[in-house]
């Protein structure tokens, strides 16, 4: 039975050729819903890894409590002074947190750029941040440096611009990387002057803390939660980035799955039209096959494994297509901290490896039915032609 | 039998065919209706007619920076000025942050003056003037979350907590308003900002921003400057815009959610053109000699090339109408699942035209080679084709 399968596939797909503009509707059809899903679930994991990057187990944020983003918080002198003094505490770093209205460099209009005021301990707890362009900016003078995702959406933050922010003018200094996190995504200054200069002398928005092990996590917030004089909360900064991707990353899978299986429907239905177009004008060759003794399921399998074939191909094409067309491409959108957050379309060896496992589910629900209907013509009728 | 009659017969001719292509173009026109209004959601601030003649007054370096209150008496001298009130993001947690939605301090008669296109039952505003504690919810959000006037509920302030140090606020619910019957439901939970102001820990005197109406919407963008004007040198300087601009431009922030958009439905629509025009091709192949014989029976060239395109009109406006129409019938139960996350979406008239455009476009399309293809045919040459 390989035998006929075998022989009769080949066969179909000896004559693909004169089908070839009715067969090009399966391969497109199903290329379609393939790119359209991989490039979405790639803009969804882009972000994702951009946050989760900037997440380290042994690192943790300390906000007001109830605070749930950065920008929302705030802290005072005596409160970092507690922080910093906890054993389990092996640096620390007050930040402080704001957004500025900023051109984008795709359509001039403004955006939030966000803006973080760090002490030096803030590179030590952050070894990931190198400077690849310039220097650091030096205490006490207006002067920052921007991260590469800053550069690339925004506009007058490349080393060596100045900036206007609030009445005050910044000079960048340098370009730094941090591991394609969202950090990247931030220009970094001094702390004690951004404080004079936002006017938030001796406040900040929260801490960045080294924990001298992951589970001191656990103890700190217990500590915190027990003395009633601190108003504050201690989260991992893993879980903080997770949290504040998970609603945007959710979204856009929710939608890349919706847009897919809507168009999906529609694939199956060019297939299924595609499919049963291709049976009836080899009516009279699969009758006669099946006079000369072949069986009914090896007919069906050929129908079908044309058109897995052809949806193998399309969903191939498909993602390759969004691979070479949306792979590191860079964009950005308004995340968790009401910033811009720059990130790259990653598509995955797993999204492409979806994406088949796509094509080959569509490519087998528009081949079967064709392919029963084929392996049950009734042979004579069908010898008899149309 | 008249020419409908015959473009008529001519789909039924292979119904499973006709019915495969009609259902994908179906599927198409349903995407591209929701698309569409996501899109348009997106880049309007679902004001529409309403907010022609409002401006939105923002500080000028940061969202986060707020403005002094009194900032809104300045504002009300500039001349062509005709009222004036404010708001603020109070940010907010309702049982769990999934439940997103805005909540905003604000002035009640003075917010309800601005944006006469909230319905809401004058004892309900007076409740809610005269409660300290008291908030209103528009009509979507009352529904959505199974409240009823006499409410209370609670609020988790993650960015501001009460004077005390607690963060637990509860309003109690006076009134439920809604927009205009064609529009979007507003979404937004209000509450006093007196209250607000007197109970919270910091940031006493400061607002979020302000919205004013101006007398004649011509004169919008002069007044705009004129207001930034007065605070053009002081630290809390403002930019002012239309409101339409200031919700593009923050919807802007979001991404290119109009590239996107038509990025998924070129791709859609560019399978759909494949299928039908094959689709087409095929019809017309199959019927070759049929058209022989129509023409030998004195029909001429024209009317056989009007018949073929007629029929790939029909077929992509009737898919077309049945995909607007499904997407229409299906946008109650839709907008359940889409408002939480993507705000309210609202199938428009511009969208559902737009739509039937496409679709007659489309038949254009696909309809046109095989309909000069048919035109083109000669009598001899197309009956000879039944022999081979």
């Amino acid at each position: 039975m390989i035998g006929q399968i075998f022989q009769i596939t080949l066969l179909s797909l000896r004559n693909l050729p004169s089908r070839l503009g009715s067969s090009s509707v399966i391969v497109v059809g199903i290329g379609g819903v393939v790119g359209v899903l991989v490039a979405i679930l790639a803009m969804a994991k882009g972000f994702e890894a951009s946050m989760s990057r900037a997440g380290q187990p042994d690192r943790a944020i300390v906000m007001r409590g109830g605070s749930t983003s950065e920008l929302s918080s705030g802290m005072g002198p005596s409160e970092m002074a507690v922080v910093g003094s906890w054993s389990e505490v092996t640096a620390a770093s007050g930040e402080l947190y704001l957004v500025a209205d900023v051109p984008k460099r795709s359509n001039q209009s403004l955006a939030n750029l966000a803006i973080r005021g760090v002490e030096q301990a803030a590179f030590e707890i952050r070894p990931e941040i190198s400077i690849v362009e310039g220097r650091p900016f030096a205490t006490g003078r207006t002067e920052m440096i921007a991260g590469r995702g800053a550069v690339a959406e925004f506009e007058g933050v490349e080393t060596g611009s100045t900036i206007e922010l609030r009445n005050s003018t910044w000079t960048i200094v340098g370009m730094f990387e941090a591991d394609g996190s969202v950090y990247e995504s931030e220009v970094w200054a001094d702390l004690a002057t951004a404080q004079s200069v936002f006017r938030r002398e001796g406040g900040v928005s929260s801490m960045r803390v080294r924990l001298a092990s992951p589970d001191a996590a656990g103890v700190l917030s217990q500590r915190m939660e027990d003395d009633p004089r601190l108003d504050l909360t201690l989260t991992g900064e893993d879980e903080y980035f997770r949290n504040q991707s998970q609603q945007l990353t959710t979204l856009i899978e929710t939608f890349g799955y919706g847009v897919a299986a809507i168009m999906a429907v529609g694939a199956i239905f060019a297939a299924l039209n595609t499919m049963y177009s291709a049976v009836s004008t080899r009516t009279v060759e699969i009758a006669t096959l099946r006079a000369l003794g072949f069986g009914g399921m090896p007919v069906v399998a050929s129908v079908v494994l044309e058109a897995l074939l052809l949806a193998i191909l399309g969903g191939a094409i498909g993602a390759a297509v969004a691979y070479f067309g949306f792979n590191g491409w860079t964009v950005s959108t308004l995340g968790g901290s009401f910033s811009q957050v720059a990130f790259d379309f990653a598509v995955t060896p797993e999204l492409l490896v979806s994406g088949i496992v796509w094509a080959v589910g569509l490519g087998l629900i528009g081949g079967l039915f064709p392919a029963v209907r084929a392996a049950r013509l009734p042979i004579t009728t069908a010898l008899r032609g149309e | 039998m008249n020419a409908l009659g015959l473009v008529w017969s001519n789909l039924g001719r292979k119904q499973a065919r006709t019915v495969l292509t009609l259902l994908s173009l179906l599927v198409a026109f349903v995407l591209f209706t929701y698309l569409r209004a996501v899109a348009v959601a997106f880049s309007s601030g679902g004001f529409g007619e309403a907010g022609i003649d409002r401006l939105v007054v923002s500080p000028k370096y940061s969202i986060i920076d707020p403005l002094p209150i009194n900032h809104q008496q300045r504002i009300a001298t500039v001349p062509g000025v005709g009222a004036v009130t404010h708001a603020d993001w109070f940010g907010g947690v309702y049982q769990e942050p999934r439940n997103f939605f805005p909540k905003f301090p604000v002035d009640p008669e003075g917010y309800f003056g601005l944006y006469s296109e909230l319905v809401i039952a004058p004892e309900q505003l007076a409740a809610f003037r005269n409660t300290r504690t008291g908030a209103v919810a528009s009509a979507g959000l009352a529904e959505r979350y199974g409240w009823s006037i006499g409410d209370r509920i609670p609020i988790e302030g993650d960015i501001y907590p009460k004077r005390d140090g607690s963060r637990l606020w509860e309003f109690d619910l006076v009134g439920i308003y809604r927009g205009q019957p064609d529009d979007p439901d507003p979404g937004v939970f209000l509450f006093q900002y007196d209250y607000f102001d007197e109970a919270r820990q910091f940031g006493h005197g400061g607002v979020g921003w302000f919205i004013v109406r101006v007398k004649d919407p011509e004169r919008a963008s002069e007044i705009a400057s004129e207001i930034d004007g007065l605070f053009e040198n002081s630290i809390n300087a403002t930019r002012t815009a239309t409101e339409d601009d200031s919700q593009r431009e923050f919807a802007k922030q979001f991404g290119n959610i109009g590239l996107i958009t038509t990025g998924i439905l070129g791709a859609v629509f560019f399978t759909i053109l494949l299928l039908t025009a094959n689709t087409m091709a095929q019809a017309l192949r199959e019927r070759i000699p049929e058209l022989a014989v129509l023409k030998t029976f004195g029909f001429t060239d024209g009317t056989v090339g009007s018949l073929v395109l007629a029929e790939a009109i029909l077929l992509c406006v009737a898919g077309g109408a049945l995909g607007i129409g499904l997407a229409l019938g299906t946008q109650g139960a839709m907008s359940v699942y889409l408002e939480p996350v993507i705000g309210p979406i609202n199938i428009t008239l511009p969208i559902v035209a737009q739509g039937l455009a496409l679709a007659a476009g489309l038949g254009v399309i696909v309809g046109s080679v095989p309909a000069f293809t048919a035109r083109r045919l000669t009598i001899v040459d197309a009956l000879r084709e039944r022999q081979a």
